[in-house]
């Protein structure tokens, strides 16, 4: 057993019993805190920030989930950038979706909400059914009726041939319409930036409209001087959220293509991609670099978006 | 160039609701008006009602002769300074005061020297690059001011526009309108619940109360000459003064009203029935604290203000009614104290109980 000097305990006591009173009085007096903290913290820990970490490792490595991990430094990303046409491919139809939905999907966001805010009867209805598709949209038995809906002998074909004596194709499976079928579901879930935009558009006093009205402004030089203008915090947030979104889109194409991203890979997004590499050959080392870079992609739109924004969105005061 | 405004039984509706009676008024060309009154009179009702941004329910409102009701804004050749000062905070100053030059499709060079017209005039040219925010609340109004001027209006609308402003600022801005009426010349209409802003700016006054006009006239003429009770209190700081009374006699001769316990002769006709309860109003500036021809009687000081060019004195009559002095000076008056309350006779009030001149 060792003794040790009384001399060294009587100088330490002095300066670390009252920093650990202090520690553990500080603990006493904030455990509530961190109690109600606690769901959050162990959700990050254990189920965000750990995860993810684990992947940027299993990134480096190749795992089939049956035998342990096998360190291969940054082949993944080597073959990724120089040899894999379908990485090619998924990025394609990728970008293509973001570009054009999450445009459109504003553009229509944005119309809807400028319709609202005129004040018509029975607005909070209307919005709780406006919105609704946005909270269906992106569920599997939506993804399924509109499959249905755009099969070769779908409602939209039948409408198409009895209104117009028109003979539709299958827009789900042909690879010419494929990719643009998913961008019209994705356009029809616009309520959540419709609301967002009908808050904001509530927000521009009315005598600003007034005074343009007395400078001669008409509607549409209102709109695009003083509405738009006034909006773009609101249109920055929403094209910020919406790119993200759009980027992470997963489930109509899984459904719609029935997990192949077919026909001809027209409709593989890049998370399907990802969801065969993982799943479908168990390759998860590929499958976590997959989503690294994505996330590398989405960090740099979201860092552009952020410095673009100085230049075209006005905030005031 | 300015022009005449006339308003023939011009009637507001909102739904149901009647918020204006049938106002008729006459404005001359290049008269500073003001519309003064209570908030919920009508006053900016009215004013928008000129302004084109809100729908005429009824009557008739001509510009220079021409009926109006169905012109734009745009058109009718106004300009309005709003409240909230309503400038486009995503543009600078150029371009606010630039804005509606440019809808309206006028040359570049034309637009550069109405800015800079405008700019000198206001003392703002140093402020043109800057945006709305990085203003003071001085600066502001003056743009709004300027965005109105570069328009080169026959009519300027204002919309209670100091009321942003702390007191100091308010009286310096109060000053630079009405400068700027001498030297435009334009017809204003200047929307304000103040009256001394009122008294100090207006060539007329046009005073509202529930949608309805109760006087039109000189600032003097509605201080010295109230058509009403509501008039009388309405115009004046502080408020007149006004106290429960009785024609005792309506004897030509010797037209008697007793107020405060006592009873006062009156020279001028009153149209009012012996017996009827009336209400003497008397300003606090032409009461004095001394016997002075008519008297109120003593009366107990219960609260003095020191204003150093002047004292408020508030007190209470024998009979417990409210009388307040404005006194010239500073006077060493404590509260608890008696004082005897005189006043000229001529320049007494006499309402009825409905608060009609008598």
């Amino acid at each position: 057993m060792t003794v040790h000097p009384t001399v060294w305990v009587d100088e330490v006591r002095p300066a670390a019993a009252p920093r650990r009173g202090t520690l553990r009085r500080m603990l006493a007096r904030n455990a509530p805190g961190y109690l109600f903290l606690a769901p959050w913290l162990i959700g990050f820990f254990g189920l965000t920030l750990g995860p993810a970490l684990v992947s940027l490792y299993l990134s480096f490595t190749n795992y089939d989930l049956l035998r342990a991990p096998d360190w291969v430094g940054a082949a993944n990303y080597v073959r990724i950038a120089t040899d894999d046409p379908k990485f090619a491919a998924a990025m394609r139809v990728t970008f293509i979706y973001v570009v054009l939905s999450v445009p459109l999907k504003l553009v229509f966001a944005l119309a809807v909400a400028m319709a609202f805010n005129r004040g018509i009867r029975g607005l909070t209805v209307y919005r709780a059914i406006f919105y609704l598709p946005s909270l269906l949209g992106g569920s599997v038995a939506i993804a399924v009726l509109w499959r249905q809906l755009f099969a070769s002998d779908g409602l939209v074909n039948m409408l198409l041939w009895k209104a117009f004596g028109i003979e539709g194709p299958s827009w789900v499976s042909n690879p010419d319409y494929s990719l643009y079928t998913l961008v019209v579901l994705s356009i029809w879930q616009f309520g959540s930036p419709m609301i967002i935009f009908l808050a904001g558009l509530r927000q521009i006093p009315t005598d600003m409209y007034e005074a343009a009205e007395i400078d001669g402004a008409g509607k549409v030089r209102q709109f695009f001087k003083i509405t738009l203008p006034l909006l773009t915090p609101v249109v920055f947030f929403n094209a910020v959220i919406q790119t993200i979104e759009a980027f992470k889109a997963f489930t109509p194409a899984f459904i719609i293509s029935e997990g192949t991203g077919g026909p001809i890979n027209s409709t593989l997004f890049y998370t399907l991609y990802l969801y065969q590499e993982a799943f479908g050959f168990f390759r998860m080392g590929y499958a976590a670099a997959l989503a690294w870079i994505l996330l590398v992609i989405i960090a740099l739109f979201t860092a552009f978006s952020f410095l673009s924004a100085r230049y075209w969105v006005h905030y005031d005061d | 160039m300015a022009s005449s405004i006339n308003l023939a039984k011009i009637e507001k509706r909102f739904g149901s609701v009647e918020v204006i009676h049938g106002i008729d008024l006459a404005i001359e060309p290049g008269e500073f008006t003001v519309f003064v009154g209570p908030s919920g009179c009508g006053k900016s009702t009215l004013l928008r009602m000129i302004a084109g941004l809100e729908d005429i329910s009824a009557g008739e409102l001509s510009i220079d002769g021409e009926r109006v009701n169905e012109v734009p804004a745009s058109k009718r050749g106004i300009a309005m300074v709003f409240q909230s000062y309503a400038l486009y905070p995503h543009m600078n100053v150029y371009k606010n005061l630039a804005f509606g030059l440019q809808t309206a499709g006028y040359p570049k060079a034309e637009i550069e020297a109405r800015v800079k017209k405008a700019a000198d005039i206001l003392q703002i040219g140093h402020l043109l690059q800057r945006r709305p925010k990085a203003l003071s609340g001085g600066q502001r109004q003056r743009v709004a001011i300027g965005r109105a001027i570069v328009r080169e209006p026959k009519i300027f609308l204002f919309d209670e526009p100091l009321s942003n402003l702390d007191a100091e600022l308010r009286v310096q801005m109060r000053v630079e309108i009405a400068k700027l009426h001498q030297t435009l010349g334009s017809t204003m209409i200047y929307v304000t619940h103040d009256q001394v802003e009122a008294m100090t700016m207006a060539d007329k006054i046009v005073v509202l109360r529930d949608g309805r006009i109760m006087q039109v006239g000189r600032p003097l003429d509605l201080y010295n000459n109230p058509a009403n009770q509501f008039v009388a209190g309405f115009i004046g700081s502080p408020k007149m003064n006004f106290l429960k009374a009785r024609l005792a006699d309506s004897d030509p001769s010797r037209r008697t009203i007793e107020v405060a316990g006592r009873a006062l002769t009156l020279e001028r006709p009153l149209a009012a029935r012996t017996g009827e309860p009336l209400v003497f109003g008397l300003r606090p500036e032409h009461v004095e604290a001394r016997d002075n021809g008519a008297s109120l009687g003593e009366a107990s000081v219960q609260l003095v203000e020191h204003l150093g060019g002047s004292t408020v004195v508030y007190t209470s009559t024998a009979d417990g009614q409210s009388a307040t002095l404005l006194l010239d000076g500073q006077r060493h008056i404590r509260a608890g104290e008696r004082l005897p309350l005189g006043f000229d006779v001529e320049r007494a009030h006499v309402f009825g109980e409905d608060g009609r001149r008598v």
